[in-house]
């Protein structure tokens, strides 16, 4: 089967030269199928974002391949479609215009770009909130102008880094049942970067966990049976859920740990 | 502190400062009033003289020549600046080699160039223009190069990562994000303008304000000098009260317009 994404062997370094090249992550593999929804965990550092950049095309990979659907990746990553962690949307934009602009700049006629924005922006439930700028909505409000941004494409792929990250608890549960929902429709191949295990488990097909860094690398690969369509609420109840989480915690906590030791040595350092 | 009672404390100061005036210059307890009248005026005549020259209507040529240098000074050298300052802020190496210049040209006071101006430009309005130019266009520059330069990186990522152009970034992205940095300094600049205008008709011209004033200056016509002034500081108001109309129009987007 083809892979929608295929990092091989994957080292990515930042700095210059010589001693100051800190490698972040090294040879690093991990493929995902068309349609799988993938999550990568790790601690604090562990170079997630890093290599979810690389698969976007706007990290170089220092060496190594990576491969879209079967073709090495030149420049950006034309064929995904990418949900930061931060807020991301213009500014100077309405949500409306926001959504309509990522149809427009590939040639949609503008008034059908607004049409099909309001049909967005409805389906992430923010009907009549197409008038209001980023900073009159909510962060959960803004993540869902985000995903309409970044969906209204329909890019192969699916990119998302901490996309929830600086929502707070019950937005996380609510956002991950829309992502669910919108995702369930076309299945999308997925790579969704997390340091919230529950919330890998509760959304991915696999669960991937990174060593910490420098030098990472994906040492861990959880198939996540648990039958869909899921509640990401309620699924956190049942006993596989749990037994899941228990497993890959084993694995994932002692990366958490010697990140954390590595953080004190410097700060004692 | 509620409205009313804010607004009658700001007008307590303006009748105060006035009866202190009026005291001074009218009753003999700092010496002799004429003398301090030649110095001071009084409020009475530098009242009049507005009056006088609202209804002869002679003042309205003056305003609107003044106007205009500002505003072709501040349409200019915004345009100009932006050009620059886009140019530039792209341009990361470029931009080292001329940093020093440009550092070097905005030190100077712009004044001293009004003399040069005149020679090259005449006493017409446009060595008024070119003053305001110099005034205007490093205050822009500066703003967008700092705006280009600064614009969000996940803003700009997500942008590209939509698919954008190097020209639809600079459309929808950049040039926004420069523009809102030259809004925030949108009074400042205007101000500049209207500075360069004046400053250029006191040093040398046959009409405006800094005329007006530089005339009654030169007559030893303190009711006059005060009198410009106070036009002046009114005409400047008014200036600034439509830049926060257009400012509040444009920056709607921006968390703290929501008037």
């Amino acid at each position: 089967m083809q892979h929608a994404v295929r990092l091989d062997n994957v080292d990515i370094s930042f700095g210059g030269t010589g001693k100051t090249v800190f490698r972040a992550v090294a040879g690093a593999n991990l493929s995902v199928a068309e349609g799988e929804f993938v999550a990568i965990v790790g601690p604090t550092g562990s170079g997630k974002s890093t290599l979810l950049n690389a698969a976007a095309g706007l990290l170089k990979p220092s060496a190594g391949t990576v491969e879209i659907q079967g073709q090495p990746l030149e420049g950006l990553n034309g064929r995904a479609g990418y949900l930061f962690q931060a807020d991301a949307l213009m500014p100077w934009k309405t949500s409306r215009d926001n959504v309509a602009i990522a149809l427009e700049i590939s040639g949609t006629p503008r008034r059908e770009a607004l049409e099909r924005a309001e049909e967005w922006l409805e389906k992430v439930g923010l009907k009549g909130f197409g008038h209001r700028y980023p900073h009159m909505l909510s962060g959960g409000q803004r993540k869902r102008v985000a995903m309409a941004q970044v969906l209204i494409r329909d890019p192969e792929i699916l990119l998302m880094d901490e996309p929830f990250g600086p929502l707070d608890a019950q937005t996380r549960l609510i956002m991950g049942d829309l992502l669910l929902d919108l995702w369930q429709q076309d299945r999308k191949a997925v790579m969704f970067v997390t340091h919230d295990l529950e919330e890998a488990i509760a959304l991915a097909d696999r669960v991937v966990i990174m060593s910490t860094g420098p030098d990472a690398k994906l040492i861990g690969d959880f198939t996540i049976p648990l039958a869909r369509p899921r509640d990401v609420s309620e699924i956190k109840l049942s006993p596989e859920f749990q037994e899941l989480h228990r497993d890959i915690w084993h694995l994932l906590k002692e990366q958490v740990l010697k990140a954390y030791g590595n953080q004190n040595r410097e700060e004692r350092a | 502190m509620n409205r009313a009672v804010l607004t009658t404390l700001q007008i307590l100061v303006a009748v105060v400062a006035v009866a202190l005036w009026w005291v001074i210059t009218k009753t003999s307890i700092l010496g002799d009033p004429a003398r301090i009248q030649f110095f001071f005026s009084t409020p009475a005549d530098v009242f009049w003289q507005i009056v006088a020259w609202f209804r002869s209507g002679e003042i309205w040529r003056h305003l609107w020549i003044t106007l205009v240098e500002a505003a072709l000074a501040f349409v200019i050298g915004a345009v100009a600046a932006m050009i620059a300052g886009f140019w530039l802020a792209r341009r990361p190496k470029l931009a080292a080699v001329f940093d020093p210049y440009v550092k070097a040209a905005n030190a100077l006071p712009r004044v001293v160039l009004a003399p040069i101006f005149t020679l090259w430009f005449g006493l017409g309005i446009w060595s008024k223009v070119a003053l305001g130019f110099t005034l205007v266009f490093f205050i822009v520059f500066f703003n967008v190069y700092q705006g280009v330069k600064e614009v969000n990186r996940t803003v700009l990522q997500n942008a590209r990562m939509l698919g954008m152009t190097e020209r639809q970034l600079l459309r929808h992205v950049y040039l926004p994000s420069a523009l809102s940095w030259v809004f925030s300094s949108l009074h400042v600049s205007i101000g500049f303008a209207v500075v360069g205008a004046v400053v250029g008709e006191y040093l040398g011209s046959s009409a405006g304000l800094g005329y007006l004033i530089a005339q009654a200056e030169g007559m030893f016509d303190i009711a006059g000098v005060f009198a410009g002034m106070f036009v002046l500081s009114a005409f400047v108001l008014l200036i600034d009260w439509g830049v926060t109309m257009v400012e509040r129009k444009l920056l709607v987007w921006q968390p703290d317009n929501n008037h």
